[in-house]
């Protein structure tokens, strides 16, 4: 236990020295979120009464499922500076070292959600205390999910241009079949069909459940849970081939 | 009694990077695994660290089977070849997480975090973020991280790879007085005097198999062979090739040089035979020639 404390413990002290990497980081899901709601404010979609109030969860997942990612995948650049065998070689076992890491950016995203989060009440974003504690389940879950699946496939791919790879055919088609930006109700049915296997889908449902309707779906927390405690097994495994 | 004991210890990549490899080191002592880039010295540290499993043969670490993971990696500190520090931490930060990981109380910690850093005489820049050090300073740290936690085992990958001078001196005082607190050091060098003047005991490796293990001393001697180089006056030489331990004898102007098996019985004859002798040079046999003479080639 006091080894999973001491590797987060570490991130959290990069974290506080990369300052500026957390507030870059969270620009991106800031700028989608910005221009898509004052975009697209005059349009109507349909079963979607105010955009800004449907894109806001959408947005905060997704600075979770990236920097979660990017999180699992910064094993990379341990490996790259030697800084993992420091690690691998001490009287720790894998899946201590997964659930470090996995603590580590867990923090870093709910963060980064809690700030999406606050940033969008001037654009007209409103949500209750309650709403935002129930959301960091899901928040939570999502983070571990997705750190678990950077570090699998960190042990799968082994230099910077993997990276690339992975964000480019995993991360972004899990995102866009998410339902964070629209609903997947409008994508074709055999697209559709993909959203149901993808855990950021019951992120994204859970927590906008969460911060506009003030729910807990336990549906949601079951099969997020159900995603992450998978990834977790599957990311320490996979831990001892990096 | 014996810290490291490996028995014909396998590992192939596309090469026999370790070639059936057996030794024994004493409790206590350093020892030296010299050989040439290639040689297999990475890979042999790693098999003993846990780090990279054999595909056969036995080894024992302080006591316990490298199969044993945890407990081997408790009692042994390392330093790789590439340095393993997080550079975004500062000094007394990356032994803080180091203590802490290997299961070390805040008290011990409070006790051994600045003496270690003293040792290696960085007390002054412990609040200074790694990524501002030089290389000796990494190297320094580094080994002093690997003794923090106060193994009985400390394995060395090339500690004065690229260095200074300066440095690497240092460095082999850290090594030593290590030794003296009774730490068994395995190290690996390529480089002949640091096995030399540092190790009790040297284990020379080549293409991953150990050609020789011994004392440096035994090795030279065992060896024996020598150079003398006399200038002479005139140069007359017939005479020297049936004296008894001359190996070989190379004229190039008015200086001989002449190979030969034991230098110390060879000097008297030398002078009684030859006249006019101008001046003398010995030159005994080094672990270079040790090398040279196990293998065939140059150390390079
Ligand atoms: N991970 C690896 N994959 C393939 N070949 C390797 C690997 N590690 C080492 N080797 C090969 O094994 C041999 C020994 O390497 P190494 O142990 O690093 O030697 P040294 O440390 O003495 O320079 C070299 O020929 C090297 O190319
Ligand atoms: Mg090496």
């Amino acid at each position: 236990m006091i080894q999973v404390y001491v590797l987060w413990l570490r991130e959290m002290k990069r974290l506080v020295r990369s300052k500026s990497r957390f507030f870059s980081s969270l620009f991106m899901p800031l700028m989608f979120l910005l221009f898509l709601s004052s975009g697209f404010s005059g349009v109507k979609f349909q079963g979607i009464e105010n955009y800004t109030e449907y894109l806001t969860p959408g947005i905060a997942a997704m600075a979770v499922v990236f920097s979660s990612t990017f999180a699992g995948l910064s094993v990379l650049w341990d490996r790259e500076f030697g800084f993992l065998k420091e690690i691998s070689v001490a009287p720790v076992s894998n899946t201590a070292v997964v659930c470090g890491r996995i603590a580590g950016s867990a923090t870093t995203s709910t963060l980064q959600a809690m700030a999406i989060v606050i940033l969008s009440i001037p654009i007209g974003f409103s949500t209750t205390l309650y709403g935002v504690l129930t959301s960091f389940f899901f928040v939570v879950l999502m983070a571990v999910t997705f750190t678990g699946m950077g570090l699998v496939f960190a042990s799968v791919i082994k230099d910077f241009h993997g990276f690339g790879m992975v964000m480019n055919f995993v991360i972004f088609p899990l995102f866009f079949l998410s339902g964070a930006m629209f609903p997947i109700s409008k994508l074709p049915s055999f697209i559709r069909i993909f959203a149901y296997a993808n855990p950021m889908f019951y992120g994204v449902s859970g927590m906008r459940l969460a911060l506009i309707s003030n729910c807990l779906s336990p549906a949601y927390l079951l099969i997020s849970l159900f995603f992450s405690v998978i990834t977790v097994l599957v990311a320490a495994r996979a831990f001892e081939r990096i | 009694m014996h810290a490291i004991v490996a028995e014909c210890l396998e590992k192939n990549f596309d090469v026999k990077a370790v070639d059936c490899v057996s030794f024994k080191v004493k409790k206590g002592s350093i020892f030296a695994l010299l050989g040439p880039n290639g040689a297999g010295k990475t890979t042999l540290t790693g098999i003993l660290t846990t780090l990279i499993k054999p595909d056969s043969g036995y080894a024992e670490v302080a006591g316990f089977s490298i199969g044993e993971k945890m407990e081997v990696r408790k009692r042994i500190g390392v330093v790789f070849q590439e340095p393993a520090l997080d550079t975004k931490l500062t000094a007394k930060e990356n032994l803080e997480f180091h203590a802490m990981l290997y299961g070390m109380k805040r008290k011990e910690r409070e006790e051994r975090i600045p003496s270690a850093l003293k040792l290696v005489g960085l007390e002054k820049w412990e609040n200074v973020l790694v990524e501002k050090f030089s290389g000796g300073m990494k190297r320094k740290l580094e080994i002093a991280r690997a003794f923090v936690h106060e193994p009985e085992v400390l394995f060395l990958d090339e500690p004065t790879l690229g260095l200074d001078v300066q440095t690497r001196r240092n460095i082999w005082d850290y090594i030593t007085s290590l030794r003296d607190r009774g730490v068994t050091i395995f190290m690996t060098t390529h480089y002949i005097d640091e096995a030399e003047n540092l190790c009790d005991t040297v284990a020379i490796m080549d293409r991953g198999r150990i050609v020789k293990i011994g004392k440096v001393d035994e090795l030279k001697k065992e060896l024996g062979e020598g150079t003398v180089y006399i200038e002479l006056e005139k140069a007359d030489v017939s005479k020297l090739k049936s004296l008894e331990g001359v190996i070989d004898v190379i004229l190039s102007g008015n200086v001989v040089q002449i190979n030969c098996t034991n230098v110390e019985l060879l000097l008297p004859k030398l002078f009684k035979l030859l006249d006019g002798i101008k001046s003398v040079k010995v030159k005994n046999p080094d672990l270079e020639d040790v090398f040279l003479k196990l293998t065939g080639r140059r150390f390079e």
